[in-house]
């Protein structure tokens, strides 16, 4: 009589193909990449740190109500969306706006969402950073933790019943693992043998959740087994070991029709959200040490200047362009109209019915009545 | 022969349901009752309408003998001038489910033992076999997961039916159903469309114990972005199942335990029910009662005993959960100035307290006595089946409140 020891003696490796100094690891599978994505990769890992400490800033000045960002994880977002197809279609928790700025979303597009004007794309709906783009393959975000694992499953299910040539991409966080949602989204794609990639971000916290708190299993990884599901374990903080590692998981997926599991491990730098706090519940040494001395924009900077392909000087002009571009379309999405009254009704259903129609004429109604107690500025 | 329009199992091929148009029937409105005969309308198998008032003799031969549409009906049948074929209201719902799948490929199925089983009522039985397990999916125990997973592919083009075995498990995906079914639409800025069907058993069966008699309508009739309908008979639930499948909103079809066995002749031809439109069973002076799903057979039943005792009670089907057909219920009410809402809900938040409010609200100026509404006690429901039979609205209470009604 064996019992199957609650851990192995050994964790599960870890896969890698820079070291910390950005330098190539002898050995490593690697699938080399042009210059040309090579300066992309890192050019938008840098827009979006830059995109994340002007939008945090401004949110600090009480611009608008509420930003998350995505520092530390830049690895993660823009390592695996350049991975990816077009048609590949995301679910994001919500630590995933680099993977829409890899697609083509303008910084105009998430200012116009932050600040819930007329031109945002949800209409002004959504809280901030809860952006989705249809043309994009980019599913709305939804608070709620891990409800989006299971549709992506469905997601998953519909192109494989279209024969498409693409598969679904499910990003969630070390907590989200935790909710039922994760189980049985894993056990479902496998049974089920949908081309799904769940990506878990591991960055360590959920909110002031640690990963000890979180779960007694290594990780995430060892995890896939347990539902039949392929798994590999990354080091988030390495673009181009995401890349390599997110382009196998898809081939995989499409090809075999079967899901992967893919744990790339990283560190949130930032707080939760600006609703957090985090030096409440961790050092500040923790939190530096891990934003200069593992930073994966360093890291794969090194490595691409190493090839010649980036220079000190188009750092300082890319990084002074996009923040310059950034406040001006700030500047724009605040002086943007709010979304009018009929927003407020239209897209409940497809069709407004009478209850709905009712409900807006007797708000018009009053906002005519009484128009000192509401504001000016959105058209009715 | 003349045929009473009782309407029951609705099995007229004149159009669906509202072929009856209540408003060409508007004659002087008389505030009280006392004094007044018993009337009512004759509609003429060949379309004229008589009345007659007060013939006791004459309207018991007349009366239809089953409240319940277990034959196929004589009096209604005779009025149908198609042939039509006879099937169960779950065979209704599957001939729906197979037109619909036939007609589009991208309409597929998901839940527990949807697939090989044929599912737990049957409804999809046989349909694996056509279509492949692909395109109707048996799926492990996870509600919340697969109604998740049915917002997914309904996202991305599909058109999903998820099947809960019971109503009351889909309690396990109500995150779902209100988070993201409900709200993505609105929150995407119109960018993603859910045209997905979420249907299941609900209501009190037979002792089936107090988590599987659950009257899930109570829950979910606030989540703003999804309609709600109930179908009662083997017409209206084909009608609703291919309406739903259609629809570019998500839907949630409620369907009761104790009928699937109900048959009925239904046409040959394809047809749609609207699904906010309700459904005039029978045309009445005296009193308006609202009911839906199996609560209507209960209704009709009371009503052979009340018209036996001179009464004249217009019955309407609401089969509209969400939002109201307040249209027929209001030109209703501004003929007989009196409602009974007849449900199985439970009594606090059900679907007879929103729609007493919203009566009350609309029309409340044409109402001669205050909204009674019989529903089942908020209690679970118990096992025992004289228990059980107690929690539900019966003929008799229904007989009693109208008779209180009218005095």
């Amino acid at each position: 009589m064996r019992f199957i020891p609650e851990s192995s003696e050994k964790r599960v490796p870890c896969f890698r193909v820079l070291d910390d100094n950005g330098e190539l690891i002898k050995g490593s599978d690697f699938q080399q990449v042009s210059k040309e994505v090579a300066v992309k990769m890192y050019s938008h890992m840098v827009t979006l740190q830059v995109m994340d400490s002007v939008l945090y800033e401004a949110q600090r000045q009480g611009r608008f109500s509420f930003y998350l960002t995505t520092i530390g994880e830049e690895a993660i977002n823009i390592g695996s969306a350049a991975a990816l197809s077009a048609d590949d279609f995301i679910l994001p928790q919500y630590r995933e706006p680099g993977v829409l700025l890899w697609r083509g979303y303008t910084l105009q597009q998430f200012a116009n969402q932050v600040f819930a004007n007329k031109a945002d794309d949800g209409k002004g709906r959504q809280m901030p950073i809860h952006y989705g783009s249809k043309k994009l393959n980019y599913i709305t975000i939804s608070s709620p933790i891990a409800t989006q694992l299971p549709q992506a499953v469905g997601v998953a299910y519909s192109l494989k019943m279209e024969k498409k040539d693409a598969c679904a991409v499910a990003y969630t966080g070390d907590g989200g693992t935790s909710e039922g949602d994760f189980h049985a989204a894993l056990n479902f794609a496998a049974v089920m043998e949908a081309p799904v990639v769940f990506i878990c971000r591991n960055n360590g916290w959920a909110i002031s959740t640690n990963i000890s708190e979180q779960f007694r299993s290594d990780g995430i990884v060892v995890k896939g087994r347990a539902y039949g599901i392929r798994s590999i374990r990354v080091d988030g903080n390495d673009a181009l070991a995401v890349y390599t590692a997110v382009q196998a998981a898809r081939e995989m997926a499409i090809s075999e029709k079967r899901p992967v599991l893919v744990e790339a491990l990283t560190y949130r730098v930032g707080h939760h959200s600006t609703s957090d706090d985090s030096t409440k519940y961790r050092t500040l040494d923790e939190i530096e040490y891990w934003k200069t001395e593992r930073s994966p924009i360093n890291r794969f900077r090194n490595w691409v200047e190493r090839q010649g392909w980036w220079s000190e000087q188009e750092e300082t002009e890319l990084r002074s362009s996009i923040k310059k571009q950034l406040l001006q379309a700030i500047q724009v999405a605040e002086k943007t109209e709010k979304p009018a009254i009929t927003e407020l009704f239209s897209d409940v259903y497809d069709v407004p019915p009478s209850n709905l129609a009712e409900q807006e004429k007797q708000l018009k109604e009053i906002i005519q009545t009484y128009p000192q107690d509401y504001p000016t500025d959105v058209p009715v | 022969m003349a045929a009473i329009f009782l309407g029951v199992g609705a099995a007229t091929a004149l159009s669906p349901s509202n072929c009856f148009d209540s408003k060409k029937f508007q004659l002087s409105t008389r505030r009280s009752l006392s004094g007044r005969k018993p009337w009512f309308l004759v509609v003429r198998s060949d379309g004229s309408v008589n009345l007659g008032s007060n013939q006791r003799s004459r309207r018991t031969q007349q009366l239809i003998t089953n409240a319940v549409a277990t034959k196929a009906d004589s009096a209604a049948s005779t009025s149908a001038s198609k042939q039509g074929h006879e099937l169960l209201l779950f065979e209704a719902l599957r001939e729906g489910l197979e037109e619909e799948m036939d007609r589009d490929p991208h309409v597929c199925v998901m839940g527990e033992d949807v697939g090989h089983y044929g599912g737990s009522y049957k409804v999809t039985k046989g349909l694996a076999d056509k279509y492949g397990d692909l395109r109707v999916l048996d799926t492990p125990i996870a509600e919340n997961s697969f109604t998740g997973m049915g917002i997914g592919a309904a996202m991305t083009g599909l058109r999903p039916i998820v099947e809960g075995m019971n109503m009351g498990f889909l309690l396990l995906a109500f995150n779902q159903i209100s988070n993201n079914c409900g709200m993505l639409h609105y929150t995407s800025g119109g960018q993603f469309t859910i045209p997905i069907v979420i249907r299941g058993p609900g209501g009190v069966g037979r002792q089936l114990g107090a988590e599987h008699s659950q009257r899930l309508e109570s829950y979910f009739q606030s989540i703003p972005g999804i309609q709600m309908v109930a179908c009662s008979t083997p017409y209206n639930a084909k009608g609703l199942m291919k309406a739903a499948i259609r629809s570019e909103n998500p839907v949630i079809l409620f369907e009761h335990v104790l009928l699937y066995n109900l048959k009925e002749r239904i046409p040959d031809e394809e047809y749609i029910c609207n699904l906010e439109e309700a459904e005039m069973v029978r045309p009445g002076e005296h009193v308006t009662i609202l009911t839906y799903s199996r609560m209507r057979y209960h209704v009709m039943q009371a009503a052979k005993t009340l018209v036996n005792k001179g009464y004249d009670p217009e019955v309407i089907d609401i089969r509209s959960l969400k939002p109201f057909d307040l249209y027929t219920i209001g030109n209703s009410i501004k003929k007989t100035h009196r409602v009974l809402i007849v449900e199985e809900c439970m009594r606090t938040g059900g679907i007879g307290a929103s729609l007493t409010a919203a009566i009350t609200e609309n029309f409340h100026d044409y109402l001669d006595a205050p909204i009674v509404c019989l529903s089942s006690q908020d209690v679970p429901t118990p096992y025992a089946g004289t228990l059980e039979e107690w929690t539900v609205v019966q003929p008799a209470q229904i007989v009693t409140a109208v008779e209180q009604l009218c005095q």
